[in-house]
Order: C-alpha cells, then sequence, then structure tokens
C-alpha cells in the first residue's frame, strides 16, 4: 500500500503534464487496438457487403452486353414485379395477423407467471421458452410432421390440409407463435418484474380483483416493452424465410418460389442466377427494415439508459 | 384467503396447463415417434408408443451414408464453440474499449454500430456469398466461422454490462500498480465481466448451432454441413421421395439428438438466458 502511493506520487511529481499526455496516447492507442477486430469484421461482413449489394443491384447482366450499369431499372422492375408485390403483400398480412396474436399469447403468459408464484408456473416458465431453443429448422420439420396426414395426430381429428393454400399461411404461423411466444413472455416478464409493487399493492388494498390488476394497471405500465417486442417481431416476418423454405417440399403448389420477398430473393440468385435482381429485392427489404428499426430506435430512445 | 382468490387461483393455472400442452406436444411427439420404425410411424397412434426401435434408430441415425450424420453433429459443435468463443472475445474486447477507454471516434464508432445493429443478417447473406467466393472462401470452415465474429449486438451488451459494474477505481489501481493495459484488461476487466460474457457466449453459441440460411447458402460438401442443413436435405430427399436413402423415422431421430443438448444446456444454464433476455429487454 505505501509503496503504491509513493510510485504514483513520484510519478506525479517528476512528470505532471507531459506523462498525462503520453498516458492519454496510449489509451488511446489501446483502444484502438481493442476495438480494432470489431472494426475489421464490422468492414468485412457487414458495410462491405451492404455496398456490394447495392452495387450489384445498379447493373445488370445480359449474354448480350455482359454487365452493365442500368442505374435503377433492377428497382423498377422489382416494384412492377406481381411475384414481388404478392410476397410483400403475404408477408404484411402476416405480419398484421400473427403478431398480435403471437405478443397477446406472450402477454397472457407473461401476466400469469408474474401473477402465480407456485411451482407449477415456474415449469410453465420453462415449458413455453423451450421451443426457442430448438432451432427454427428443427422446429419446422417437427411441425411438417405434425401437420402430415399420415403421421401427424390432427389429421385424424380435425380433417383439414393444414398445408393447402387456404390454411397453409395460418399453419406457418403457428409455427412462428410456438417456437417466440416464450421469449416473448420471458422479455415482458422482465419488465413485469422491474414494476414497482406498491402501485398494485394499493389498487389490491381498494378491492381489484388479480385480473382487473393484470389488465388496468400492469399491462399499461409496461406498453414500451410491448410495442418493442411487437415492432420487433414485425421486423422479423418481414424477413420471412426459413419456415417456408423448410415445408415447400411437402406442398410446392401452395409454397411457392415466391412465397415471400426472402424465399423469391434466394430463389432467383441460387435457382436462376439473377444476382444483380436479387441483390435489388434483398437490398429493398433489408433498407425497410433497417429503416423501420432505426426510426423506432430514435423515437424511444428518450426513453432509455443511452 | 378467501374462496373468490382461491378460484381466481385455479383458473390461472387452468390457462398455463393448456398452454403447456401446446408448447410440449411437439417434443412428446418427437419423442414418441423416435421410438417407432417407418412403418409404426404411419400405422400407429401418433401419441403414444408402439413396438420400441429407438436403439435401431439411433444405430441407422448414425450408420446412414457411412455416418455423416455424425460428422454434421461434429461440424455443428465446431462452428458453435469457434463462432461463439470467437465473437465473445471480439466483442469482449471492443465492448470494453467502448465503456473504459477514451480514444478518439469512439463515440462516432459506437453510434455506428447503434445504426448498424438493425440491419437485418438475411440481406446480408446473399452479397456475402458473392465476396467470399470472389475471396475464394466459399465452401469451406471459414465461410460459416468468419461472418459468425461478428455480433454488434453482444459489443453492445458488453459495453452496457462493463459500463455499470467496472469502476473506473479498480482500472485505475491497477494502472498504478504498473501493469499494462492488455494485463488491466485480462486480470481486472475480464473477471468483472464474467456474467455478461457467459451470456454473449452462450447466445453467440446458440445462434450458431441454430444458423440454417449462411451455411444453407455458403456450403456444397455435404462433409461441411452443420446439422441443420444436412437434416435438411434428408427431409428434402425424404418427402420428395427422390433416390434419398433417409427414411422418415430417421430423420425424426435425428432431429431428437440434434435438440437433446441445446435442451440440456437451455436447462442448465437458464440464469445466463435470463440475463440476456433482461439486458436485451432494458434496452
Amino acid at each position: 500500500m505505501t509503496q503504491v502511493e509513493t510510485r504514483s506520487a513520484a510519478a506525479t511529481a517528476v512528470a505532471g503534464p507531459p506523462t498525462k499526455k503520453r498516458r492519454h496516447l496510449r489509451e488511446a492507442m489501446t483502444g484502438w487496438l481493442f476495438v480494432l477486430p470489431f472494426v475489421v469484421l464490422l468492414v468485412a461482413f457487414l458495410l462491405l457487403p451492404m455496398a456490394y449489394a447495392f452495387k450489384l443491384s445498379l447493373y445488370r447482366s445480359t449474354l448480350i452486353e455482359g454487365e452493365h450499369f442500368a442505374f435503377l431499372e433492377n428497382y423498377t422492375q422489382a416494384f412492377k414485379d406481381p411475384l414481388v408485390r404478392e410476397g410483400v403483400v403475404r408477408v404484411i398480412v402476416f405480419g398484421l395477423v400473427q403478431t398480435p396474436v403471437m405478443i397477446g399469447i406472450a402477454l397472457l403468459a407473461a401476466l400469469l407467471i408474474d401473477h402465480a408464484t407456485s411451482r407449477f408456473s415456474r415449469f410453465f416458465r420453462l415449458a413455453a421458452f423451450v421451443p426457442y431453443a430448438v432451432p427454427v429448422v428443427i422446429g419446422t420439420l417437427m411441425w411438417g410432421f405434425l401437420y402430415s396426414e399420415n403421421v401427424g395426430p390432427f389429421n385424424s381429428l380435425l380433417h383439414i390440409d393444414f398445408l393447402s393454400s387456404d390454411v397453409v399461411l395460418a399453419s406457418l404461423g403457428n409455427v412462428v407463435t410456438w417456437q417466440w411466444a416464450g421469449y416473448n413472455m420471458i422479455v415482458l416478464y422482465a419488465a413485469l418484474q422491474g414494476l414497482p409493487r406498491e402501485v398494485y399493492e394499493s389498487a389490491r388494498i381498494d378491492g381489484a380483483g388479480p385480473a382487473q390488476i393484470a389488465w388496468r394497471i400492469k399491462t399499461p405500465m409496461i406498453s414500451s416493452a410491448i410495442v418493442l417486442a411487437t415492432l420487433f417481431t414485425i421486423l422479423g416476418t418481414l424477413q420471412f424465410f426459413t419456415e417456408p423454405l423448410i415445408l415447400q417440399p411437402l406442398n410446392p403448389g401452395s409454397i411457392t418460389q415466391h412465397y415471400t420477398p426472402n424465399v423469391y430473393a434466394f430463389n432467383q440468385a441460387f435457382s436462376f442466377q439473377q444476382y444483380n435482381y436479387s441483390a435489388a429485392i434483398s437490398f429493398l427489404l433489408g433498407a425497410v427494415v433497417f429503416v423501420g428499426s432505426y426510426i423506432f430506435l430514435f423515437a424511444t430512445r428518450k426513453r432509455s439508459a443511452l | 384467503m378467501n374462496p373468490r382468490s382461491e378460484r381466481a387461483g385455479f383458473v390461472p393455472h387452468l390457462v398455463m396447463g393448456l398452454m403447456a400442452v401446446y408448447f410440449l406436444l411437439p417434443f412428446w411427439w418427437l419423442l414418441v415417434a423416435a421410438t417407432k420404425d417407418n412403418d409404426g410411424l404411419f400405422l400407429s397412434a401418433p401419441l403414444w408408443f408402439s413396438e420400441f426401435h429407438l436403439v435401431g434408430n439411433l444405430k441407422t441415425v448414425f450408420s446412414q451414408e457411412n455416418g455423416i450424420y455424425l460428422v454434421w453433429l461434429r461440424n455443428s459443435a465446431l462452428y458453435a464453440l469457434v463462432s461463439g468463443a470467437g465473437a465473445t472475445a471480439v466483442s469482449a474486447l471492443a465492448g470494453y474499449a467502448f465503456a473504459k477507454l477514451r480514444f478518439p471516434g469512439r463515440t462516432k464508432l459506437f453510434a455506428l454500430l447503434l445504426g448498424l445493429i438493425m440491419v437485418p443478417a438475411t440481406a446480408l447473406v446473399l452479397p456475402t456469398y458473392l465476396l467470399m467466393s470472389q475471396a475464394g472462401l466459399v465452401d469451406s470452415i471459414w465461410a460459416v466461422i468468419l461472418p459468425s465474429l461478428l455480433n454488434p449486438f453482444g459489443v453492445y451488451l458488453l459495453r452496457v454490462y462493463t459500463h455499470e459494474s467496472l469502476p473506473d477505481e479498480m482500472l485505475e489501481a491497477a494502472r498504478i500498480d504498473g501493469a499494462g493495459e492488455l494485463r488491466v484488461f485480462t486480470s481486472v476487466a475480464l473477471p468483472a465481466m464474467r456474467p455478461a460474457l457467459v451470456t454473449v457466449l452462450l447466445f453467440s453459441m446458440v445462434a450458431s448451432w441454430n444458423n440454417f440460411f449462411l451455411p444453407l447458402v455458403m456450403l456444397s460438401d455435404d462433409h461441411l454441413f452443420p446439422l441443420t442443413v444436412g437434416l435438411r436435405t434428408w427431409y428434402m430427399s425424404a418427402t420428395l421421395g427422390n433416390g434419398g436413402e433417409a427414411l422418415f423415422n430417421v430423420i425424426v431421430t435425428g432431429a431428437l439428438v440434434a435438440i437433446v443438448p441445446l435442451i440440456a444446456a437451455f436447462l442448465l444454464l437458464q440464469r445466463y438466458w435470463r440475463g440476456g433476455l433482461t439486458i436485451g429487454a432494458v434496452k
């Protein structure tokens, strides 16, 4: 202890401002060295691919002319393409229907585990969250089997073809709900746990029942967390890809090659080698998701710790 | 407690019970189905056991196509470990620097990170593939691992955690003791960051284990496939019936084997899962 004091005292006595400057320089150097790997990765796997996708989207490649600058032609084509429009409309409808259902289930589950503190509610919390730990590919495979006419348990009871074009979107929505409701439940539950208990203690004394407290007091108090979860879910559904791709072989007639914008972009690139057009679709979709979330983050920034 | 509040306790439990059935039913089905042979899968009641073939199924899963399932399992584990450890190391260095070191451009760089955190990964897969193929890196393990090392959210999370839980005085004391910056980081900062580091490690490992789009695009050699991509090829050939060897009972058992380690890890490390999600919620 004494040693330390002497040493630091000696350091200040000898140098003063110059060493301070050198220390700042050393700190700056260390700072840059420490963020360097991250910056390299950020450039290589985020900024560069983004710029490259944008560049690709401005070019076209034909047999006669080779690769040539086409400015916004790919984008105008995408806006006019009925297959793109179909996919976009589908993911929007999907997002608007599936999201409220799933967030509703997640909210109900979160309010229930916040209210009940039994051993069963702890078990339920785990049960609801476990599907999130399953890879999307495998979760979708499982539901693919459950939906199947011969192997699944539902068909003999309900006589519904879950993969026919009328219901397949709802069937896909169920896979997403099953997989993500528990995740959102935990997020909302964390928000509920952060609420001051006194508020609803006094409501209880005033004679409010648990259902009233849950709906009238707790739910409004975590509204920002609900909005956040809703927005992230909608942004996720715009990028809908894995689930339709996995279930496609079960019914290629109802899950088409252009089922969602991402599935379409994927097929354009890897089945038809239309990299430029595919890049335009991806870039457009990415831009919508990016701008949407950025506006939202800015709007809610005041309330957060940042 | 009056009778009314007791009844209010029953209804919530009933609702939770029904929801638990919904969430767990697919797992039950998978567990039961993995014990049946292909005929049993099609002919017996879906939700209950018939003849017990689990051992035979497991043997087939691991011996099918010269044991390629084991190769996929090993690949998944390798990608998850290397990507997870690498992403955590990179995020720890950057998160610590953003939280505790003053360097020119720090604020701007962090603002850039916040801005880019929301760029959807799916939009980047195609251009990344094309760039990697120009660099001659596609169809190699690096094509899957290198892009997975970038984890902006991990950097953000570690920056927030370090900022709040590591007092400047501790770093200052170590510096006065004559420790170099690297030493300060490894022996003072890292131990203090440990809970958040485990969370980031867990999340990046799971993200890598679950990854599908990136390896699907990057890899064509089936000996490099992770489980997700491999199982899909079996599933495709079984459903389309185009000459694939895999039968449904093999796929079902393969799916079960693939999720067991995840569920085990999830049950053992619950605390850290929740920790990560809670920090995410505060954001």
